[in-house]
């Protein structure tokens, strides 16, 4: 059990991120402080919680590359819907943002489900156009710092126990699915579609409406980080959180979640971001240009998904030879 | 959900019948009608050298498109091709900077984009990684040294003669890229309609297994796919880059997705086993005079691609929703 334990997937990459960071100390201490490994880590909270939504939605074969658009049209519409209504307060602004990206999340879970449409044709398309109607809507104008109300910025500034509320709900996100998927019928049967749908279907379970749930849990995340990012950053405009959806993705591949569907843990999707998190601040401290990053992503998802192939193929055999001592 | 079942009619159609209910004859009606609308909404639109114009706006992405309409045939997609592009370019950029004539700047163009397509061939048919997420990935990869190479600079001073491929006419309003795009789809048409490697895509786009064993080298034939793809990213790099004059790395961003758009919206199974190059070239003709159309009658480049996001899910989705509908 511990043995299992210490060489499963997520006990490697945590062992990974521990050594990255103590590489990184050894000529840059400041980095490994308290206070900035908080920092890291809070700002990697979107990519920790749009990477749980991306990860279930992978579990139930499909992938979904509208979140980063679904964020930005989320987060422009609340950030408008406050220029408009001040007064708002901010559980009403969370609910909307959820609301919103929960439907957003249901346009691609319909197209797959009832339409049997490739997901990756359904969010393509979706993610354009989503980038579109921020366009539409906001005439292509930026919403800026100074027209959002104070209450809407407060809240992802805000502190509780010494860390941010953005932290928190990363935290409270990881906490919530990982009881989700390990103890619920639903989590259980995302896990069940994806690993076997045939099986699935003769176990009583409809993928088809599975997988609609699992667009829609992601779109729901989106549409929540869509509400931080937009408090936080205090500005919104059409190119917002552009191209993020490729670092959901390597979040997920890094974090072992297997693309085939079947295979995947909350803990990983979480560890896969924060990885992808330290390496995108330790950049510009070890003095690595910014523009780095974007091929660092791409070789990361390359080398993840390698690794992925090469580990399942072992767990087969490794699950067999189990059942055989067993006998 | 990807089951596919075939019905068996007693008597089958007459050829004329069958031409007639094809997808390509209603891509015809389309066309024309879209032109016929053009020509009535904007007084420009007639005019022999606008219209030669508006076939750049295909003639690129259709190069592309022809061989992504081999390899989505035969079950695989490349979402890497646009950032094929920005690496050619980049490359063909750089050696510019040392000096190199327009003959090598060509050769460095394809070798390029043959060197991408057998990366990717080598990780989807030796590795046996999922195409998908290997060109997500590459697509960062490729695009990600773009930007570790030029960051927020661009590369210019391209030689005089370079500048034909792009800008060049062959004959009165005829440019050189038109005439490349017909010869292109004669080729792709030859070798997908009339020989047996084309036979074979079709053969492991229904069945790769049932292709194996009757003696088709799917691994063999996927990768000169990938390359094929692959080469024809980077002439299209040479015809882009030629026509701009200037490098930088966002060049061609977001093509992958019109690419892919095009393929499917001339008839091309997005799950594999079928279409036809006589589609996708239609498909071209449609996607190009829309955008130009639309262009005339001055709406922005991002209310467009709303257009072809609700146009790629659409060409799935009606036809499933009529089958439905139907019963």
């Amino acid at each position: 059990m511990l043995k299992r334990l210490l060489t499963s997937r997520e006990a490697l990459l945590a062992a990974a991120i521990i050594l990255l960071l103590a590489v990184i100390s050894t000529r840059f201490p400041a980095f490994v402080s308290p206070q900035n490994l908080g920092n890291v880590f809070n700002d990697t909270s979107p990519l920790i919680l749009l990477a749980i939504g991306q990860m279930i939605v992978i579990l139930t074969k499909c992938i979904d590359l509208s979140v980063a658009a679904n964020l930005a049209l989320t987060g422009m519409v609340l950030a408008m819907l406050n220029v408009a209504m001040p007064g708002l307060p901010v559980p009403i602004i969370i609910a909307i943002a959820i609301s919103l990206g929960a439907v957003l999340g249901m346009v691609n879970g319909i197209l797959v489900w009832k339409l049997a449409i490739p997901p990756i044709v359904v969010t393509l398309g979706t993610m354009t156009i989503f980038r579109g109607l921020i366009f539409v809507i906001s005439d292509g104008k930026w919403v800026n710092s100074h027209e959002i109300g104070e209450g809407f910025k407060a809240f992802t500034r805000a502190a509780f126990l010494g860390l941010p509320t953005m932290s928190w709900i990363a935290i409270l996100a990881v906490l919530l699915f990982s009881i989700v998927m390990a103890r619920t019928t639903l989590g259980r049967s995302f896990y069940a579609a994806g690993g076997n749908p045939h099986a699935a279907t003769y176990a009583g379970i409809d993928v088809g409406r599975t997988q609609f749930w699992a667009f829609t849990i992601s779109g729901a995340l989106a549409g929540l980080t869509g509400y931080l990012w937009v408090s936080r950053y205090a500005v919104a405009y059409v190119d917002l959180a552009g191209g993020f959806e490729l670092d959901v993705v390597a979040a997920c591949v890094i974090g072992g979640v297997a693309i085939m569907g079947g295979i995947g843990t909350v803990m990983g999707a979480m560890l896969g971001a924060l990885f992808l998190g330290v390496i995108k601040n330790a950049l510009p401290v070890v003095d690595i240009s910014p523009f780095w990053q974007l091929a660092i992503s791409g070789g990361a998802i390359i080398i993840a998904v390698a690794l992925n192939s090469q580990a399942n193929r072992e767990k087969g055999r490794i699950i067999l030879k189990r059942a055989e001592h067993a006998t | 959900m990807t089951d596919r079942t075939r019905v068996i009619p007693d008597r089958l159609q007459s050829p004329l019948e069958r031409h007639l209910k094809s997808w390509e004859s209603l891509l015809i009606l389309v066309a024309v009608a879209v032109f016929v609308a053009n020509s009535f909404a904007s007084p420009y639109f007639l005019n022999a050298w606008n219209l030669s114009d508006a076939t750049f706006n295909f003639t690129e992405k259709a190069m592309i498109a022809f061989a992504m309409a081999l390899l989505i045939i035969s079950g695989e997609i490349d979402l890497s091709v646009a950032s094929i592009i920005a690496l050619a370019s980049t490359a063909m950029g750089a050696a510019v900077q040392f000096g190199v004539d327009t003959p090598g700047l060509v050769l460095i163009g394809l070798g390029v984009g043959l060197i991408c397509g057998a990366f990717n061939g080598f990780l989807v048919t030796v590795m046996g990684l999922p195409s998908i997420v290997v060109t997500i990935g590459t697509m960062s990869l490729f695009r990600g040294i773009s930007y570790i190479v030029l960051g927020d600079q661009a590369y210019r001073g391209y030689p005089s003669d370079f500048a034909f491929f792009g800008q060049g006419y062959v004959f009165w309003v005829i440019s050189f890229e038109f005439v490349l795009f017909a010869i292109l789809a004669l080729i792709h048409a030859i070798l997908l309609h009339k020989t047996n490697f084309g036979r074979a895509v079709y053969a492991i786009g229904n069945n790769p297994t049932g292709a194996l064993f009757s003696g088709i080298r799917v691994a063999r034939v996927k990768f000169i796919l990938f390359l094929l793809t692959g080469l024809m990213s980077g002439i299209a790099a040479i015809c882009l880059t030629s026509r701009l004059g200037s490098t930088r790395p966002s060049i061609a961003f977001g093509w992958e997705l019109e690419i892919v758009t095009m393929v499917v919206l001339g008839g091309v199974s997005i799950l594999g086993g079928s279409g036809s190059i006589v589609g996708v070239v239609i498909a071209a003709f449609v996607m190009g005079l829309v955008t130009f159309g639309l262009g005339l009658l001055n709406v922005p480049g991002i209310v467009m691609s709303i257009v072809i996001g609700a146009l790629l899910i659409s060409v799935i989705a009606l036809p499933r929703l009529w089958q439905k509908w139907r019963g």
